[in-house]
């Protein structure tokens, strides 16, 4: 018997059985985006066609429509124009129409990044705080109020649109950034707190009280030393918020319009525009894509530690 | 540096009682241990000197000035903790600089101070390391450092000691009093461990159960508790107690044990109970081969210097320190005695020592 190995260590098999489950799991997942991508380098004929092209002359037919407004020329009116002064005017043109303008992808798009960070932002920072003062405190009715919080999220928020479409029209803040924001931070923060109050618990109190007898207000202390040590919680946290922030869609749907709309409910609407564009609309969500990826690329060394927090005493 | 005073202080966590009106002076550039078993309040009188509790009721004062429910951050004082409570975001250097950066000084003087205080606890060569990549003995240099590098009025610590293993802490044992009296420092020590309290001491006060009961040098201590507690925390083994079932007076100077008469020290104080304690330390008394009181030999602890003897006799077991090279075999019947007149008698009342020649 081989004894050199920890008998809590996996076996060779166990091992090769976790990664072909892996792989298997990983190119399911991933066959959806690749697909979404590659149609996204498809021209409009390719896309449709069938068989599916699984291997295509790639095109940036999907970005340019995405990205501009066209509309169909007769030929002679093609014809006596002059020659397209840019590569994407030429493709247009090649296509028998010509561009009349940008499109709104882009406005939508960074309406999309205003709200998803800005919402991000808010419910990390008041959900800090919260979490910090419910953890160290003497609140009172501390447990109730916790479980509150929590009850907030126990029924889909679009459960209440109709009172918040209502709420919001009143107040002036319908299709606006400021009510979007705040209307994903209020979603967001249940979870923001819960989350965080787990990794505020776990970090010991001598540090803010080092702080304070070192000279420092209790705000200060919060801010140099206990969130510093909060990186990982509030990396998964921010991460969660966003993705719920960047993804939702009903709300956007039944409260932005012309200002404020965000890219989930644009996207669907590249549809109706001048027949079924798949390439244009693979372009707007990998493009929609990016962001949350770079995010939580960029955030991961944090993500592990933070799902699994609490789980193992250090 | 300073001196510190506590009138009357009285600390409760709802029903509980953590410091029952207590009563203590620690005097300038003095090294003062605060010393009892867990739970007895000694971590909660420290963090009221620091300002992280504030008092139910009662003054400490600093310097004369009553600080007792000031901020800690205006009290001017520094706080080692137990865990050390280092910044793990913030390298060695920036750990000592943090709580000069409240205090509006110049870059070069923040810089100078920090090394100034690095070189006195020999870790200069560690400044950019990471605090995680410390050893245990150097992170609690580190929070030494963090401690003196502003110089406050006086330094608290809260078993700093208490999670570096036993060859370290013998070695910054001494080097903390060293450290102490090389900066003049006044140094309130909070422990359970009686050998670190006996070693590094100016005094010790002993507390139990939210009670100040004594508070006197390390030798006064050891000799002449106040109480049965005192006698029987302090020292390893405790001080043996022996039931004497007869009413002390005073001037009274001998007692009766079993049948044979004992001297003791001459009495000032009486007692009312016929319950009473005579206590004796381990090292106070003799194998002798007769006039002895009579026992069996229950068990033998060698503890290379020494040998711990207990022996089974009618009036309880009984303890006794003797030469290592003492030969006695288990179950041995032997005789014992008194070897000076330094014993001590306990009011069964209270517990309290009676005043005595030996006790003034």
């Amino acid at each position: 018997m081989d004894t050199s190995r920890s008998p809590l260590e996996a076996t060779g098999f166990s091992r090769k059985l976790a990664a072909t489950i892996i792989i298997v799991y990983m190119v399911v997942t991933l066959i959806p985006i690749t697909w979404m991508v590659a149609t996204s380098f498809k021209s409009v004929d390719s896309a449709i066609s069938y068989p599916p092209e699984v291997f295509f002359e790639p095109s940036l037919e999907g970005y340019v429509n995405l990205f501009t407004n066209r509309s169909r020329q007769p030929k002679d009116y093609l014809d006596s124009l002059p020659p397209p002064d840019t590569w994407y005017e030429e493709l247009v043109r090649s296509r028998e129409m010509v561009i009349t303008g940008p499109s709104k992808f882009l406005p939508r798009y960074s309406n999309s990044l205003i709200i998803g960070f800005g919402a991000t932002f808010f419910s990390v920072f008041l959900g800090s705080l919260a979490a910090y003062a419910l953890s160290r405190f003497k609140v009172p009715l501390k447990d109730d109020l916790l479980f509150f919080i929590l009850s907030t999220r126990m029924f889909p928020p679009i459960a209440v649109a109709v009172p918040i479409f209502i709420m919001y029209r009143k107040l002036g803040l319908g299709d606006t950034h400021v009510g979007m924001i705040i209307l994903y931070t209020v979603v967001n923060l249940s979870l923001s707190v819960w989350l965080l109050k787990g990794f505020m618990d776990e970090i010991p109190r001598e540090y803010e009280e080092a702080a304070m007898i070192d000279g420092y207000s209790r705000m200060q202390a919060f801010f140099k030393v206990v969130l510093p040590q909060a990186t990982t919680g509030i990396a998964a946290t921010a991460i969660f918020c966003m993705i719920f922030s960047w993804n939702e869609y009903a709300f956007a749907v039944l409260l932005t319009q012309f200002n404020a709309q965000t890219a989930p409910p644009f996207i669907p609407t590249i549809i109706g525009e001048g027949g079924l564009d798949w390439p244009a609309i693979g372009a707007g969500t990998t493009l929609f894509l990016i962001p949350v990826m770079i995010f939580t690329v960029v955030l991961r060394k944090h993500l592990l530690r933070g799902i699994t927090f609490g789980a193992v005493r250090k | 540096m300073a001196e510190i005073e506590i009138k009357n202080l009285h600390k409760s966590f709802g029903d509980f009682v953590a410091v029952k009106n207590s009563n203590l002076i620690i005097e300038n550039k003095e090294f003062f241990v605060l010393l009892g078993p867990s739970g007895c309040g000694k971590t909660t009188t420290l963090r009221m000197i620091a300002g992280l509790e504030l008092p139910t009721s009662g003054n400490i004062y600093l310097d004369k000035e009553d600080v007792g429910y000031l901020r800690a951050s205006q009290r001017d004082i520094a706080f080692v903790f137990q865990l050390f409570a280092l910044y793990p975001h913030m390298n060695v250097r920036n750990n000592l600089a943090f709580p000069l950066k409240m205090q509006k000084l110049s870059r070069s003087e923040v810089d100078a101070k920090v090394l100034e205080a690095a070189k006195l606890l020999r870790i200069d060569h560690l400044l950019k390391s990471k605090v995680s990549s410390l050893a245990g003995g150097d992170r609690q240099r580190v929070a030494l450092g963090r401690a003196l590098v502003r110089r406050p009025k006086a330094f608290l610590m809260d078993e700093p000691l208490g999670t570096l293993d036993a060859e370290f802490r013998e070695l910054m044992c001494l080097e903390l009093r060293k450290l102490h009296d090389d900066i003049d420092a006044t140094t309130v020590y909070v422990t359970h461990d009686q050998q670190e309290a006996m070693s590094m001491a100016d005094r010790i006060a002993v507390m139990n159960e939210g009670v100040v009961l004594q508070a006197d040098s390390p030798k006064v201590i050891y000799n002449k508790p106040k109480t049965k507690f005192v006698a029987n925390f302090i020292g390893s083994p405790g001080m043996n107690f022996i039931p004497i079932n007869e009413k002390i007076s005073p001037s009274q100077s001998s007692i009766k044990l079993l049948d044979s008469s004992l001297n003791i020290p001459e009495q000032k104080e009486g007692t009312d109970s016929n319950e009473n304690f005579l206590g004796v330390r381990p090292e106070n008394l003799k194998l002798v081969s007769e006039n002895g009181v009579k026992g069996n030999v229950f068990g033998v602890e060698y503890l290379g210097s020494r040998k711990i003897l207990t022996i089974e006799t009618q009036l309880g077991n009984i303890k006794i320190r003797v030469d290592s090279d003492t030969q006695v075999n288990i179950n041995e019947q032997i005789q014992f005695d008194t070897l000076n007149n330094n014993q001590i008698i306990f009011d069964g009342s209270n517990d309290k020592a009676l005043q005595s020649e030996f006790m003034s």
